[in-house]
């Protein structure tokens, strides 16, 4: 089992307000890591430091370290262009672009250069397939990405970030806008793509967590309070805050 | 009655009203250019130099004068409003120089355009020695719709939603790959609108180019930036004004106001259409 992320004493603050504190945890490879807790407990926040999206708001501070494979993600000859094409994101409103099927599968590879038809049309059936979309879609994906359904939006989103062939997957609340049935197919889409990649899930459905992930860290009040084996954590939890919130008490 | 209700109406007639006399008004003024304008245009009107002393034959070379101010004037002001506005709306991060600039850029909007016609005057016809020329008259231009292209930029680019930016970001696209990818194309329509009544209101503009660029007369077409020329505009003040028989160039002076009158408001037309069709077509 290898670390793909590691966070050391991580903590972000907008302006005045922190939002994660000294928050340092081990994402495994291949595996599925749920964020759990209240709303403002900060786990949006730090699914953001991981692919340093937080800084596109504009007036982040970021102290400690994000280590990808061994490096820190803040330093400052790092990449960012190169990061977020090694970890992408899924966010919790699906955001397809107004263009065609194809053509939001297609964006990532062209803005990277790929430009034969032939490469690309590989590129986007494989991606569609990986995000079992292909089935739904392999007739006409000309067709505007708008006219999709919310889940097959969310999954074309998904088939979007595979396409430029990324190494980590961050998804932030990916469901929290899709029917059940809709969040079913993405929840075992999840639990196949941990085959090929490494996914970061922010949820605050616990239901969730349990279901798709292997790790679970429960967040409250900006700070990490409890991490570990989601059976662990659901059927074992150590810290009383953490039991709480599981049960229902607070949320 | 009760008296709420009659409140009510007394204030809603008073509205309808108020508004009735607004339009009573544009229809009153386009209606006295085209009743006494249209019956000078035609063919000749359009196409031939002013003869006798400005008081028979056509305004061709004002109708080009204006067509080449305008044109000129977009060639400066179109790269440099789009470019600001792309920094100011995608690049700068917020914060006091931001706001500075955009307040200001406020109020460049709000200087009289004779100011402008001033400053042109004495910074490109004279400091910069390009003399009574198309190029001092568009450059002035240029400075006075500046504004309005930075405002129609700025706000075209703000309507597209934080989440194109975001997908594209994402996917490891730089900052200027995702404007020029995912960003400007949806702006695009939003800017050609601001884009068209900046156009309509360079073609417009008399206090500006009066200084810079405009002549009283002159029977040829420009073939040089460097020359001065007749225009629409000043030639409606001039033959209002400056003429010395105003009485007997009236009707050239309703003529040409109906040329320029027409082509700002099919400027504006063309405006309103590809408003509507865009927000038509827009589906996100």
């Amino acid at each position: 089992m290898s670390l793909r992320i590691e966070t050391r004493s991580l903590s972000v603050s907008f302006g005045e307000v922190q939002a994660i504190k000294d928050v340092s945890l081990q994402v495994l490879a291949n595996k599925v890591t749920a964020i759990i807790g209240p709303s403002g407990c900060g786990k949006s926040t730090f699914i953001k430091s991981l692919n340093r999206m937080n800084e596109i708001v504009g007036k982040a501070t970021t102290n400690g370290s994000v280590l990808l494979d061994g490096k820190n993600i803040y330093d400052k000859d790092y990449d960012v262009v190169s990061l977020r094409r090694k970890v992408g994101m899924i966010f919790q409103k699906p955001n397809p672009f107004p263009k065609s099927i194809y053509d939001n599968v297609a964006y990532g590879p062209r803005i990277h250069g790929t430009r034969e038809k032939t490469v690309l049309d590989k590129i986007v059936e494989e991606n569609l397939k990986k995000a079992t979309l292909w089935d739904e879609v392999s007739d006409r994906i000309a067709a505007s990405a708008l006219d999709l359904s919310g889940g097959q939006q969310q999954r074309l989103c998904i088939a979007r970030a595979l396409a430029v062939d990324p190494e980590v997957i961050l998804m932030d609340e990916p469901c929290s806008a899709l029917d059940p049935l809709a969040t079913a197919k993405i929840e075992s889409l999840i639990r196949k793509l941990s085959e090929e990649y490494t996914v970061v899930i922010v949820t605050h459905n616990m239901q969730q967590a349990a279901r798709v992930s292997d790790y679970t860290g429960f967040f409250y009040l900006g700070k990490l309070v409890e991490f570990g084996f989601t059976k662990d954590v659901f059927e074992n939890p150590k810290n009383p805050l953490t039991e709480k919130y599981i049960t229902g008490e607070f949320g | 009655m009760n008296l709420k209700l009659l409140k009510q109406k007394i204030y809603f007639n008073f509205f309808r009203i108020v508004t009735a006399v607004v339009v009573a008004f544009l229809i009153y003024m386009i209606g006295t250019f085209v009743y006494n304008g249209i019956g000078v245009i035609d063919w000749t009107f359009l196409t031939d130099i002013p003869r006798r002393g400005m008081t028979e034959g056509g305004i061709f070379p004002a109708i080009v004068g204006t067509l080449y101010l305008t044109l000129a004037t977009m060639a400066f002001a179109l790269p440099i409003g789009i470019a600001a506005a792309i920094y100011l709306v995608e690049y700068a991060k917020e914060g006091r120089i931001v706001g500075a600039i955009n307040s200001a850029i406020i109020n460049l909007a709000g200087i009289p355009s004779v100011i402008f016609g001033l400053f042109g005057f004495g910074l490109f016809v004279v400091f910069m020695g390009l003399g009574t020329s198309i190029l001092a008259g568009a450059l002035t231009m240029s400075l006075l719709v500046l504004p309005i292209v930075i405002a129609a930029t700025r706000e075209a680019l703000l309507s597209v939603p934080k989440s194109f930016r975001e997908g594209s970001l994402a996917l490891g696209a730089t900052k200027w790959q995702t404007t020029r990818n995912n960003v400007l194309p949806y702006a695009l329509p939003g800017m050609l609108t601001g884009i068209i009544l900046a156009v309509a209101r360079a073609a417009g503009e008399t206090a500006p180019i009066i200084t810079t660029a405009a002549f009283f007369f002159s029977p040829s077409i420009p073939t040089s930036p460097l020359q001065g020329t007749m225009a629409l505009s000043t030639h409606i003040y001039y033959m209002a004004t400056q003429h010395p028989n105003i009485g007997l160039v009236r009707p050239i002076t309703y003529g040409t106001a109906l040329v320029l009158l027409v082509m700002v408001l099919s400027l504006n037309l063309i405006a309103i259409i590809v408003r509507t069709r865009y927000r038509r077509r827009r589906n996100w």
